[in-house]
Protein backbone atom coordinates (compact mmCIF):
# COMPACT_ATOMS: atom_id res chain seq x y z
CA UNK A 1 0.00 0.00 0.00
CA UNK A 2 1.42 3.39 -0.98
CA UNK A 3 2.21 6.00 2.24
CA UNK A 4 -0.72 8.52 2.56
CA UNK A 5 -0.62 12.21 1.68
CA UNK A 6 -2.44 13.29 4.64
CA UNK A 7 -2.05 11.35 7.39
CA UNK A 8 -4.01 12.45 10.90
CA UNK A 9 -3.90 10.45 14.24
CA UNK A 10 -5.54 12.28 17.53
CA UNK A 11 -6.40 15.00 16.27
CA UNK A 12 -8.42 17.60 18.71
CA UNK A 13 -9.40 21.19 18.29
CA UNK A 14 -10.70 23.16 21.29
CA UNK A 15 -11.61 26.38 21.62
CA UNK A 16 -11.65 28.81 24.71
CA UNK A 17 -8.56 29.83 27.03
CA UNK A 18 -6.79 27.54 28.80
CA UNK A 19 -9.36 27.39 32.46
CA UNK A 20 -12.61 26.60 30.06
CA UNK A 21 -11.58 25.29 26.85
CA UNK A 22 -14.77 23.75 24.73
CA UNK A 23 -13.58 20.56 22.89
CA UNK A 24 -14.97 20.47 19.46
CA UNK A 25 -13.22 17.72 17.76
CA UNK A 26 -11.62 14.81 19.83
CA UNK A 27 -9.74 11.57 18.74
CA UNK A 28 -9.83 11.80 14.95
CA UNK A 29 -7.40 9.80 13.13
CA UNK A 30 -7.84 8.95 9.39
CA UNK A 31 -5.55 8.57 6.51
CA UNK A 32 -6.02 10.00 2.74
CA UNK A 33 -4.50 7.59 0.22
CA UNK A 34 -3.15 9.71 -2.77
CA UNK A 35 -5.44 9.91 -5.42
CA UNK A 36 -8.48 8.88 -3.46
CA UNK A 37 -11.72 11.08 -2.85
CA UNK A 38 -12.81 10.94 0.65
CA UNK A 39 -15.65 12.29 1.71
CA UNK A 40 -16.42 14.13 4.86
CA UNK A 41 -20.38 13.90 6.51
CA UNK A 42 -21.71 15.41 9.19
CA UNK A 43 -24.74 17.81 10.77
CA UNK A 44 -22.97 21.14 11.02
CA UNK A 45 -20.79 21.75 14.09
CA UNK A 46 -19.94 17.82 13.70
CA UNK A 47 -16.34 19.61 13.50
CA UNK A 48 -15.85 18.30 9.86
CA UNK A 49 -14.86 22.29 8.36
CA UNK A 50 -12.82 22.71 11.49
CA UNK A 51 -10.90 19.25 11.41
CA UNK A 52 -10.03 20.69 7.39
CA UNK A 53 -9.46 24.24 8.50
CA UNK A 54 -6.89 23.05 10.76
CA UNK A 55 -5.28 21.06 7.77
CA UNK A 56 -3.81 24.34 6.73
CA UNK A 57 -3.66 26.27 10.21
CA UNK A 58 -6.25 28.31 9.10
CA UNK A 59 -8.32 28.32 12.45
CA UNK A 60 -8.54 31.38 14.18
CA UNK A 61 -6.27 31.96 17.17
CA UNK A 62 -8.23 31.13 19.94
CA UNK A 63 -8.38 27.67 18.44
CA UNK A 64 -5.61 25.07 20.40
CA UNK A 65 -5.16 21.95 17.95
CA UNK A 66 -3.37 19.07 19.36
CA UNK A 67 -2.21 15.60 17.42
CA UNK A 68 0.28 12.31 17.62
CA UNK A 69 0.48 12.72 13.95
CA UNK A 70 -0.82 15.57 12.00
CA UNK A 71 1.28 15.27 8.46
CA UNK A 72 0.98 15.99 4.49
CA UNK A 73 3.63 13.94 2.49
CA UNK A 74 5.56 13.24 5.49
CA UNK A 75 5.64 16.69 6.52
CA UNK A 76 4.50 17.80 10.00
CA UNK A 77 1.78 20.13 9.35
CA UNK A 78 1.81 21.88 13.06
CA UNK A 79 5.21 22.11 13.43
CA UNK A 80 5.77 23.75 10.25
CA UNK A 81 7.02 27.49 10.44
CA UNK A 82 4.66 30.31 8.56
CA UNK A 83 6.75 30.63 5.60
CA UNK A 84 6.51 27.03 5.35
CA UNK A 85 2.64 26.85 5.68
CA UNK A 86 1.98 29.15 3.10
CA UNK A 87 3.94 27.48 0.70
CA UNK A 88 1.85 24.71 1.05
CA UNK A 89 -1.82 26.76 0.82
CA UNK A 90 -2.89 27.12 -2.56
CA UNK A 91 0.31 24.77 -3.79
CA UNK A 92 -0.04 21.31 -2.40
CA UNK A 93 -3.51 21.59 -0.36
CA UNK A 94 -5.87 24.34 -2.22
CA UNK A 95 -9.18 25.13 -0.45
CA UNK A 96 -12.44 25.43 -1.85
CA UNK A 97 -15.38 27.10 -0.11
CA UNK A 98 -18.39 26.48 0.35
CA UNK A 99 -20.01 30.01 -0.50
CA UNK A 100 -18.65 31.04 -3.97
CA UNK A 101 -20.53 34.87 -3.35
CA UNK A 102 -18.49 35.30 -0.80
CA UNK A 103 -15.09 34.12 -1.45
CA UNK A 104 -13.85 35.90 -4.89
CA UNK A 105 -12.84 39.56 -3.58
CA UNK A 106 -15.07 41.67 -5.26
CA UNK A 107 -13.00 44.39 -6.39
CA UNK A 108 -10.22 42.40 -7.65
CA UNK A 109 -11.16 41.03 -11.24
CA UNK A 110 -11.43 37.59 -11.81
CA UNK A 111 -8.27 37.13 -13.73
CA UNK A 112 -5.94 38.79 -10.91
CA UNK A 113 -7.39 36.71 -8.28
CA UNK A 114 -6.44 33.58 -10.45
CA UNK A 115 -3.00 34.77 -12.07
CA UNK A 116 -2.30 35.90 -8.22
CA UNK A 117 -2.19 32.59 -7.20
CA UNK A 118 -0.41 30.86 -10.55
CA UNK A 119 2.34 33.82 -9.91
CA UNK A 120 3.07 33.55 -6.28
CA UNK A 121 3.60 29.75 -6.24
CA UNK A 122 5.82 29.62 -9.72
CA UNK A 123 7.20 32.87 -9.85
CA UNK A 124 5.83 33.63 -13.76
CA UNK A 125 5.20 36.62 -15.13
CA UNK A 126 2.00 38.65 -15.21
CA UNK A 127 1.26 37.48 -19.04
CA UNK A 128 2.03 34.10 -18.88
CA UNK A 129 -0.07 33.92 -15.85
CA UNK A 130 -3.02 35.48 -17.55
CA UNK A 131 -2.53 32.87 -20.16
CA UNK A 132 -2.72 30.32 -17.56
CA UNK A 133 -5.56 31.71 -15.79
CA UNK A 134 -7.93 31.73 -19.36
CA UNK A 135 -6.80 28.07 -19.97
CA UNK A 136 -8.19 27.53 -15.97
CA UNK A 137 -10.81 28.74 -16.63
CA UNK A 138 -11.81 27.04 -19.91
CA UNK A 139 -10.41 23.80 -18.20
CA UNK A 140 -13.83 24.00 -15.85
CA UNK A 141 -16.44 25.06 -18.35
CA UNK A 142 -16.47 29.45 -18.76
CA UNK A 143 -16.99 30.12 -22.28
CA UNK A 144 -14.90 32.93 -23.37
CA UNK A 145 -12.13 32.81 -20.75
CA UNK A 146 -10.39 35.48 -22.56
CA UNK A 147 -12.92 38.37 -22.04
CA UNK A 148 -14.02 37.05 -19.01
CA UNK A 149 -10.59 37.60 -16.86
CA UNK A 150 -11.07 41.87 -16.72
CA UNK A 151 -14.72 40.92 -15.14
CA UNK A 152 -15.28 41.31 -11.30
CA UNK A 153 -17.34 38.35 -9.48
CA UNK A 154 -20.58 40.76 -9.47
CA UNK A 155 -20.47 39.76 -13.12
CA UNK A 156 -20.71 36.09 -12.64
CA UNK A 157 -23.54 33.86 -11.91
CA UNK A 158 -23.03 31.44 -8.63
CA UNK A 159 -22.68 28.53 -10.83
CA UNK A 160 -20.22 30.27 -12.89
CA UNK A 161 -18.78 31.91 -9.75
CA UNK A 162 -17.71 28.04 -8.19
CA UNK A 163 -16.37 27.42 -11.17
CA UNK A 164 -13.63 30.32 -11.54
CA UNK A 165 -13.34 29.58 -7.47
CA UNK A 166 -12.07 25.98 -8.54
CA UNK A 167 -10.17 27.32 -11.04
CA UNK A 168 -7.84 29.20 -8.68
CA UNK A 169 -7.88 26.56 -6.24
CA UNK A 170 -6.43 24.35 -9.08
CA UNK A 171 -3.90 27.19 -10.07
CA UNK A 172 -1.81 26.21 -7.82
CA UNK A 173 -1.42 22.33 -9.11
CA UNK A 174 -2.67 21.24 -5.64
CA UNK A 175 -1.95 17.25 -4.89
CA UNK A 176 -4.87 17.58 -2.44
CA UNK A 177 -7.73 19.50 -3.07
CA UNK A 178 -10.14 20.14 0.17
CA UNK A 179 -13.82 21.34 -1.06
CA UNK A 180 -15.81 22.54 1.70
CA UNK A 181 -19.26 22.21 0.79
CA UNK A 182 -18.76 23.22 -2.50
CA UNK A 183 -21.94 23.07 -4.02
CA UNK A 184 -24.49 23.86 -0.94
CA UNK A 185 -24.73 27.63 -2.59
CA UNK A 186 -26.54 26.09 -6.28
CA UNK A 187 -29.35 24.91 -7.63
CA UNK A 188 -29.81 20.98 -8.13
CA UNK A 189 -28.57 20.92 -12.13
CA UNK A 190 -25.55 23.26 -11.35
CA UNK A 191 -24.54 20.92 -8.26
CA UNK A 192 -24.28 18.05 -11.14
CA UNK A 193 -22.28 19.81 -13.31
CA UNK A 194 -19.58 20.59 -10.56
CA UNK A 195 -19.76 17.69 -9.46
CA UNK A 196 -19.07 16.03 -12.52
CA UNK A 197 -16.50 18.71 -13.62
CA UNK A 198 -14.35 18.12 -10.58
CA UNK A 199 -14.59 14.27 -11.07
CA UNK A 200 -13.15 14.37 -14.53
CA UNK A 201 -10.64 17.17 -13.28
CA UNK A 202 -9.75 14.52 -10.17
CA UNK A 203 -9.54 11.88 -13.15
CA UNK A 204 -7.50 13.97 -14.97
CA UNK A 205 -4.93 15.88 -12.71
CA UNK A 206 -4.57 13.08 -10.66
CA UNK A 207 -5.73 14.98 -7.39
CA UNK A 208 -6.41 13.57 -4.14
CA UNK A 209 -9.95 15.39 -2.52
CA UNK A 210 -11.39 15.38 0.42
CA UNK A 211 -15.02 16.67 0.33
CA UNK A 212 -16.65 17.73 3.26
CA UNK A 213 -20.40 17.97 3.45
CA UNK A 214 -23.81 17.30 5.20
CA UNK A 215 -25.09 15.68 2.00
CA UNK A 216 -24.87 11.95 2.19
CA UNK A 217 -26.74 11.12 -1.15
CA UNK A 218 -24.20 13.48 -2.82
CA UNK A 219 -20.65 11.45 -1.48
CA UNK A 220 -22.32 8.58 -3.26
CA UNK A 221 -21.71 10.66 -6.93
CA UNK A 222 -17.87 11.45 -5.64
CA UNK A 223 -16.49 9.38 -3.01
CA UNK A 224 -14.63 6.19 -2.36
CA UNK A 225 -14.74 5.97 0.97
CA UNK A 226 -16.82 8.35 3.48
CA UNK A 227 -15.82 9.13 7.17
CA UNK A 228 -19.14 10.20 9.41
CA UNK A 229 -18.47 12.78 11.77
CA UNK A 230 -20.75 13.12 14.45
CA UNK A 231 -19.96 16.13 17.29
CA UNK A 232 -16.54 16.25 17.01
CA UNK A 233 -15.86 12.77 16.56
CA UNK A 234 -15.57 9.67 14.02
CA UNK A 235 -18.65 7.78 14.42
CA UNK A 236 -18.00 5.12 11.04
CA UNK A 237 -15.53 4.57 8.25
CA UNK A 238 -16.52 2.57 5.77
CA UNK A 239 -16.13 2.57 1.72
CA UNK A 240 -19.05 4.18 0.10
CA UNK A 241 -20.64 1.31 -1.11
CA UNK A 242 -20.90 -0.80 1.81
CA UNK A 243 -21.96 2.72 3.51
CA UNK A 244 -24.54 2.80 1.91
CA UNK A 245 -25.06 -1.03 1.72
CA UNK A 246 -24.92 -1.64 5.36
CA UNK A 247 -24.40 0.64 7.35
CA UNK A 248 -23.26 -0.25 11.05
CA UNK A 249 -23.59 3.01 12.78
CA UNK A 250 -27.19 4.07 14.10
CA UNK A 251 -26.00 8.04 13.03
CA UNK A 252 -25.18 6.84 9.85
CA UNK A 253 -28.50 4.48 9.36
CA UNK A 254 -30.64 7.43 10.62
CA UNK A 255 -28.50 10.00 8.02
CA UNK A 256 -29.73 7.59 5.52
CA UNK A 257 -33.18 7.59 6.55
CA UNK A 258 -33.11 10.78 6.15
CA UNK A 259 -32.06 11.03 2.64
CA UNK A 260 -35.52 11.56 0.93
CA UNK A 261 -36.47 9.05 -1.38
CA UNK A 262 -33.69 6.87 -0.33
CA UNK A 263 -35.14 4.72 2.32
CA UNK A 264 -38.44 2.89 2.92
CA UNK A 265 -41.47 4.93 2.36
CA UNK A 266 -40.66 8.24 3.52
CA UNK A 267 -38.01 9.85 5.30
CA UNK A 268 -37.25 9.99 9.10
CA UNK A 269 -36.03 12.75 10.74
CA UNK A 270 -33.80 12.04 14.13
CA UNK A 271 -35.32 13.15 17.52
CA UNK A 272 -34.13 16.12 19.60
CA UNK A 273 -30.49 18.12 19.11
CA UNK A 274 -26.75 17.30 18.64
CA UNK A 275 -24.89 17.85 22.15
CA UNK A 276 -23.85 21.08 23.10
CA UNK A 277 -19.70 20.82 23.79
CA UNK A 278 -19.91 23.50 26.46
CA UNK A 279 -21.81 20.50 29.05
CA UNK A 280 -20.41 17.07 27.83
CA UNK A 281 -21.82 13.93 29.09
CA UNK A 282 -20.50 10.70 30.00
CA UNK A 283 -21.08 8.11 27.37
CA UNK A 284 -21.59 7.97 23.88
CA UNK A 285 -22.11 11.38 22.47
CA UNK A 286 -24.91 9.78 20.02
CA UNK A 287 -26.53 8.11 22.98
CA UNK A 288 -29.23 10.37 23.88
CA UNK A 289 -31.05 10.28 20.38
CA UNK A 290 -30.03 7.07 19.49
CA UNK A 291 -33.13 4.68 18.96
CA UNK A 292 -30.54 1.25 19.76
CA UNK A 293 -28.95 3.13 23.16
CA UNK A 294 -28.03 0.90 26.08
CA UNK A 295 -27.35 1.49 29.77
CA UNK A 296 -23.70 0.77 28.43
CA UNK A 297 -23.89 3.32 25.87
CA UNK A 298 -25.12 5.76 28.65
CA UNK A 299 -21.86 5.57 30.64
CA UNK A 300 -18.95 4.56 27.94
CA UNK A 301 -17.97 5.87 24.82
CA UNK A 302 -17.17 3.79 22.52
CA UNK A 303 -14.03 3.80 20.77
CA UNK A 304 -13.50 3.44 16.80
CA UNK A 305 -12.42 0.28 16.17
CA UNK A 306 -11.57 -1.45 12.74
CA UNK A 307 -14.38 -4.17 11.82
CA UNK A 308 -12.16 -6.92 9.74
CA UNK A 309 -12.19 -5.44 6.09
CA UNK A 310 -15.25 -3.35 6.29
CA UNK A 311 -13.92 -0.04 8.17
CA UNK A 312 -14.06 1.66 11.34
CA UNK A 313 -17.37 2.32 13.76
CA UNK A 314 -17.77 3.37 16.74
CA UNK A 315 -20.80 1.83 18.47
CA UNK A 316 -21.13 -0.84 21.15
CA UNK A 317 -23.36 -2.87 18.93
CA UNK A 318 -21.92 -2.75 15.71
CA UNK A 319 -20.26 -6.25 16.27
CA UNK B 1 -15.69 57.56 -16.39
CA UNK B 2 -16.73 59.77 -19.08
CA UNK B 3 -20.05 57.78 -19.46
CA UNK B 4 -20.83 58.00 -15.84
CA UNK B 5 -20.09 61.90 -15.35
CA UNK B 6 -22.57 62.60 -18.47
CA UNK B 7 -25.55 61.02 -16.08
CA UNK B 8 -24.46 62.85 -12.92
CA UNK B 9 -25.12 66.26 -13.54
CA UNK B 10 -23.73 66.77 -9.79
CA UNK B 11 -20.62 64.79 -10.77
CA UNK B 12 -20.43 66.65 -14.17
CA UNK B 13 -20.66 69.81 -12.77
CA UNK B 14 -17.84 69.09 -10.12
CA UNK B 15 -15.61 67.74 -12.55
CA UNK B 16 -15.93 70.86 -15.05
CA UNK B 17 -15.30 72.81 -12.01
CA UNK B 18 -12.18 71.08 -10.49
CA UNK B 19 -10.76 70.70 -14.09
CA UNK B 20 -11.31 74.14 -14.97
CA UNK B 21 -9.31 74.84 -11.75
CA UNK B 22 -6.79 72.29 -12.44
CA UNK B 23 -6.19 73.88 -16.05
CA UNK B 24 -6.13 77.65 -14.28
CA UNK B 25 -3.63 76.54 -11.86
CA UNK B 26 -1.39 74.39 -13.94
CA UNK B 27 -1.41 76.48 -17.09
CA UNK B 28 -0.93 80.14 -14.58
CA UNK B 29 1.69 82.30 -16.67
CA UNK B 30 -1.01 81.45 -20.17
CA UNK B 31 -4.08 83.02 -18.48
CA UNK B 32 -2.92 85.44 -16.38
CA UNK B 33 -3.11 89.02 -18.07
CA UNK B 34 -0.46 90.99 -16.09
CA UNK B 35 2.58 89.75 -13.64
CA UNK B 36 1.02 89.24 -10.70
CA UNK B 37 4.32 90.65 -8.42
CA UNK B 38 4.10 94.15 -10.16
CA UNK B 39 3.67 96.79 -8.20
CA UNK B 40 1.80 99.48 -10.22
CA UNK B 41 1.25 102.27 -7.02
CA UNK B 42 -0.55 104.63 -9.06
CA UNK B 43 -3.09 101.97 -10.30
CA UNK B 44 -3.81 101.09 -6.43
CA UNK B 45 -7.96 100.34 -5.55
CA UNK B 46 -8.77 100.25 -8.77
CA UNK B 47 -12.04 98.40 -9.85
CA UNK B 48 -12.82 95.70 -12.00
CA UNK B 49 -13.33 96.62 -15.58
CA UNK B 50 -11.01 99.40 -15.49
CA UNK B 51 -8.29 100.49 -18.22
CA UNK B 52 -4.79 100.37 -18.00
CA UNK B 53 -2.61 102.87 -19.37
CA UNK B 54 -0.55 99.97 -21.10
CA UNK B 55 -3.33 98.60 -22.45
CA UNK B 56 -5.62 96.03 -21.40
CA UNK B 57 -8.24 96.31 -18.43
CA UNK B 58 -8.02 95.11 -14.81
CA UNK B 59 -11.01 93.08 -15.49
CA UNK B 60 -11.13 92.34 -11.44
CA UNK B 61 -9.32 95.83 -10.04
CA UNK B 62 -6.26 96.06 -8.72
CA UNK B 63 -5.28 96.02 -4.69
CA UNK B 64 -3.75 98.52 -2.65
CA UNK B 65 -0.21 98.11 -4.41
CA UNK B 66 -1.95 97.87 -7.57
CA UNK B 67 -1.45 94.62 -8.54
CA UNK B 68 -4.10 92.70 -10.93
CA UNK B 69 -6.05 90.90 -8.95
CA UNK B 70 -7.08 88.30 -11.63
CA UNK B 71 -3.66 87.70 -12.09
CA UNK B 72 -2.84 86.95 -8.62
CA UNK B 73 -5.95 85.06 -8.66
CA UNK B 74 -5.17 82.38 -11.07
CA UNK B 75 -1.55 82.00 -9.73
CA UNK B 76 -3.04 81.60 -6.47
CA UNK B 77 -5.19 78.42 -7.72
CA UNK B 78 -1.64 77.35 -7.50
CA UNK B 79 -1.07 77.31 -3.82
CA UNK B 80 -4.39 76.31 -2.29
CA UNK B 81 -4.71 73.04 -4.68
CA UNK B 82 -1.23 72.00 -4.30
CA UNK B 83 -1.50 72.28 -0.87
CA UNK B 84 -4.86 70.81 -0.31
CA UNK B 85 -3.92 67.91 -2.63
CA UNK B 86 -0.54 66.99 -1.36
CA UNK B 87 -2.32 67.54 2.68
CA UNK B 88 -5.02 65.38 1.65
CA UNK B 89 -2.28 62.80 -0.06
CA UNK B 90 -0.14 62.69 2.83
CA UNK B 91 -3.39 62.55 5.48
CA UNK B 92 -5.19 59.81 3.65
CA UNK B 93 -1.67 57.82 3.32
CA UNK B 94 -0.61 58.13 6.56
CA UNK B 95 -4.42 57.82 8.49
CA UNK B 96 -4.92 54.51 6.50
CA UNK B 97 -1.41 52.81 6.66
CA UNK B 98 -2.75 53.51 10.91
CA UNK B 99 -6.06 52.26 10.31
CA UNK B 100 -5.04 49.01 7.96
CA UNK B 101 -2.05 48.31 10.51
CA UNK B 102 -4.24 48.69 13.61
CA UNK B 103 -7.47 46.84 11.99
CA UNK B 104 -5.83 43.79 10.64
CA UNK B 105 -3.35 42.89 13.67
CA UNK B 106 -5.36 44.57 16.64
CA UNK B 107 -3.81 43.98 19.98
CA UNK B 108 -0.94 46.49 21.05
CA UNK B 109 -1.16 48.01 17.86
CA UNK B 110 -4.28 49.15 18.25
CA UNK B 111 -4.15 50.22 21.56
CA UNK B 112 -1.53 52.27 20.47
CA UNK B 113 -2.96 54.38 17.39
CA UNK B 114 -6.19 54.74 19.28
CA UNK B 115 -4.24 56.22 21.73
CA UNK B 116 -2.61 58.21 19.17
CA UNK B 117 -5.84 59.37 17.83
CA UNK B 118 -8.03 59.99 20.81
CA UNK B 119 -4.51 62.71 21.68
CA UNK B 120 -5.09 64.47 18.23
CA UNK B 121 -8.68 64.44 18.51
CA UNK B 122 -8.52 66.45 22.07
CA UNK B 123 -6.19 69.21 20.69
CA UNK B 124 -7.99 71.88 19.47
CA UNK B 125 -6.95 71.94 15.77
CA UNK B 126 -6.82 75.63 15.31
CA UNK B 127 -4.69 76.26 18.27
CA UNK B 128 -2.47 73.24 17.66
CA UNK B 129 -1.91 74.70 13.92
CA UNK B 130 -0.93 78.12 15.06
CA UNK B 131 1.32 77.17 17.98
CA UNK B 132 3.29 74.84 15.50
CA UNK B 133 3.61 77.16 12.68
CA UNK B 134 4.59 79.61 15.55
CA UNK B 135 7.43 77.17 16.41
CA UNK B 136 8.78 76.01 13.07
CA UNK B 137 7.69 79.44 10.64
CA UNK B 138 5.16 79.45 7.93
CA UNK B 139 5.61 77.67 4.85
CA UNK B 140 4.08 75.24 2.00
CA UNK B 141 5.83 72.16 3.94
CA UNK B 142 4.80 73.18 7.52
CA UNK B 143 1.06 73.31 6.45
CA UNK B 144 1.07 70.48 3.96
CA UNK B 145 2.25 68.72 7.31
CA UNK B 146 -0.03 70.56 9.46
CA UNK B 147 -3.34 69.88 7.26
CA UNK B 148 -2.37 66.55 7.11
CA UNK B 149 -2.20 65.94 11.04
CA UNK B 150 -5.71 67.65 10.99
CA UNK B 151 -6.78 65.03 8.77
CA UNK B 152 -5.75 61.78 9.10
CA UNK B 153 -7.51 60.71 12.04
CA UNK B 154 -10.57 60.67 9.87
CA UNK B 155 -9.37 58.04 7.47
CA UNK B 156 -7.80 56.03 10.22
CA UNK B 157 -11.31 55.46 11.72
CA UNK B 158 -13.16 54.74 8.36
CA UNK B 159 -10.11 52.42 7.03
CA UNK B 160 -9.63 50.49 10.96
CA UNK B 161 -13.43 49.85 10.45
CA UNK B 162 -14.06 48.97 7.04
CA UNK B 163 -10.51 46.46 7.56
CA UNK B 164 -12.40 44.97 11.14
CA UNK B 165 -15.35 43.92 8.84
CA UNK B 166 -13.27 42.78 5.39
CA UNK B 167 -10.55 40.47 6.88
CA UNK B 168 -13.70 37.76 8.08
CA UNK B 169 -15.06 38.06 4.58
CA UNK B 170 -14.83 34.63 3.25
CA UNK B 171 -12.24 36.13 0.20
CA UNK B 172 -9.86 36.83 2.35
CA UNK B 173 -9.54 33.33 4.31
CA UNK B 174 -9.70 32.34 0.77
CA UNK B 175 -6.09 33.97 0.00
CA UNK B 176 -5.03 32.93 3.08
CA UNK B 177 -6.10 29.38 2.36
CA UNK B 178 -4.39 29.76 -1.04
CA UNK B 179 -0.89 31.08 0.75
CA UNK B 180 -1.04 34.73 0.34
CA UNK B 181 1.29 36.34 2.79
CA UNK B 182 -0.33 39.27 5.18
CA UNK B 183 1.92 42.01 3.41
CA UNK B 184 0.03 41.12 -0.11
CA UNK B 185 -2.86 40.36 1.91
CA UNK B 186 -3.67 43.69 3.43
CA UNK B 187 -1.94 45.39 0.19
CA UNK B 188 -4.08 43.56 -2.83
CA UNK B 189 -6.99 42.15 -0.84
CA UNK B 190 -7.77 44.58 1.81
CA UNK B 191 -7.13 47.99 0.99
CA UNK B 192 -8.91 48.40 -2.24
CA UNK B 193 -12.23 47.60 -0.32
CA UNK B 194 -11.10 50.27 1.43
CA UNK B 195 -11.11 52.72 -0.82
CA UNK B 196 -14.19 54.21 -1.66
CA UNK B 197 -15.39 55.52 1.46
CA UNK B 198 -11.44 56.59 1.64
CA UNK B 199 -11.91 58.70 -1.86
CA UNK B 200 -15.43 60.32 -0.23
CA UNK B 201 -13.50 61.57 2.61
CA UNK B 202 -10.42 62.84 0.54
CA UNK B 203 -12.76 64.90 -1.30
CA UNK B 204 -14.48 66.49 1.49
CA UNK B 205 -11.06 66.95 3.18
CA UNK B 206 -9.54 68.39 0.26
CA UNK B 207 -12.15 70.58 0.08
CA UNK B 208 -11.84 71.57 3.92
CA UNK B 209 -7.90 71.64 3.66
CA UNK B 210 -8.98 74.11 0.90
CA UNK B 211 -10.44 76.30 3.37
CA UNK B 212 -8.25 75.80 6.42
CA UNK B 213 -5.20 76.49 4.21
CA UNK B 214 -6.94 79.65 3.34
CA UNK B 215 -7.84 80.79 6.86
CA UNK B 216 -4.52 79.99 8.22
CA UNK B 217 -3.10 82.40 5.08
CA UNK B 218 -6.27 84.93 6.43
CA UNK B 219 -5.07 84.82 9.93
CA UNK B 220 -1.56 85.84 8.67
CA UNK B 221 0.27 82.59 9.85
CA UNK B 222 0.10 80.49 6.80
CA UNK B 223 1.96 80.67 3.82
CA UNK B 224 4.47 83.18 2.78
CA UNK B 225 2.03 86.27 2.66
CA UNK B 226 4.60 87.39 -0.52
CA UNK B 227 2.65 84.38 -2.57
CA UNK B 228 0.09 85.27 -4.00
CA UNK B 229 -2.57 82.74 -2.16
CA UNK B 230 -6.42 82.87 -1.74
CA UNK B 231 -6.06 82.98 2.04
CA UNK B 232 -3.19 86.13 1.96
CA UNK B 233 -5.54 87.69 -0.75
CA UNK B 234 -8.59 88.11 1.78
CA UNK B 235 -6.11 88.77 4.21
CA UNK B 236 -4.59 92.03 1.65
CA UNK B 237 -8.37 92.84 1.40
CA UNK B 238 -9.33 93.17 5.00
CA UNK B 239 -8.73 96.63 5.61
CA UNK B 240 -10.41 97.78 2.33
CA UNK B 241 -13.48 95.85 2.85
CA UNK B 242 -15.85 99.29 3.03
CA UNK B 243 -13.70 101.08 0.33
CA UNK B 244 -12.66 98.13 -2.20
CA UNK B 245 -14.64 95.77 -1.54
CA UNK B 246 -13.10 93.65 -4.48
CA UNK B 247 -9.75 92.72 -3.23
CA UNK B 248 -11.67 89.86 -0.81
CA UNK B 249 -14.20 89.26 -2.31
CA UNK B 250 -12.98 87.40 -5.37
CA UNK B 251 -10.77 85.24 -3.88
CA UNK B 252 -13.37 84.15 -1.58
CA UNK B 253 -15.63 83.38 -4.36
CA UNK B 254 -13.15 81.74 -6.13
CA UNK B 255 -12.66 79.25 -2.92
CA UNK B 256 -16.41 78.74 -2.68
CA UNK B 257 -16.33 77.59 -6.06
CA UNK B 258 -13.64 75.09 -5.72
CA UNK B 259 -14.56 73.83 -2.44
CA UNK B 260 -18.44 72.93 -3.73
CA UNK B 261 -16.69 71.61 -6.92
CA UNK B 262 -14.49 68.94 -5.23
CA UNK B 263 -17.36 68.52 -3.06
CA UNK B 264 -19.32 67.20 -5.71
CA UNK B 265 -17.27 65.64 -7.45
CA UNK B 266 -15.99 63.69 -4.23
CA UNK B 267 -19.95 62.45 -3.54
CA UNK B 268 -20.12 61.37 -7.40
CA UNK B 269 -17.01 59.11 -7.23
CA UNK B 270 -17.93 57.28 -4.62
CA UNK B 271 -20.57 55.78 -6.30
CA UNK B 272 -18.71 55.65 -9.84
CA UNK B 273 -16.03 53.67 -7.99
CA UNK B 274 -18.21 51.18 -5.88
CA UNK B 275 -17.58 48.16 -8.20
CA UNK B 276 -21.00 46.60 -6.67
CA UNK B 277 -23.05 50.09 -8.29
CA UNK B 278 -25.51 49.07 -11.16
CA UNK B 279 -23.16 49.61 -14.39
Amino acid sequence: MTPPLLTVENLSIAFGTRDKRLPVVSDVSFGVAPGEALGIVGESGSGKSLSMLSVLRLLPASATVGATRFEFDGRDLLSLDDAGIRALRGREIAMIFQDPLAALNPVLTIGRQISEIARRHFGISRAQALRRAAELLAAVGVPDPAGRLKQYPHQFSGGMRQRVMIAMALAGQPRLLIADEPTTALDVTVQAEIIGMIKRLQADLGMTIVWVTHDLALLTRIATRVLVMYAGRIVEDASTEDLFACPRHPYTKALLGSIPGAGQGRSRALPARPPDPANPEPGCPFAPRCPEATDRCRIEAPALVQQGDAGRVACWNAS
Amino acid sequence: MLRFLARSPQGLIGGLIVLTAALVALGAPLWAPFDPFAVDLPARLQPPLSAVASGGYHLLGTDAVGRDILSRLIYGSRVSLSVGLAAVFVGAAFGSLIGCLSGYFGGLVELVSSWLIDVQLSFPFLLLAIFLLATFGGGTLIIVAILALGTWVNYARIVRGQVLSIKHQDYIEAAHAAGVGPLRLILVHILPNTLSPVIVVAGFSMAQAILTEAGLSFLGVGIDPTIPSWGTMLNDGRDYLQSAWWISTFPGIAIGITVLGISLLGDSLRDLLDPRGAR
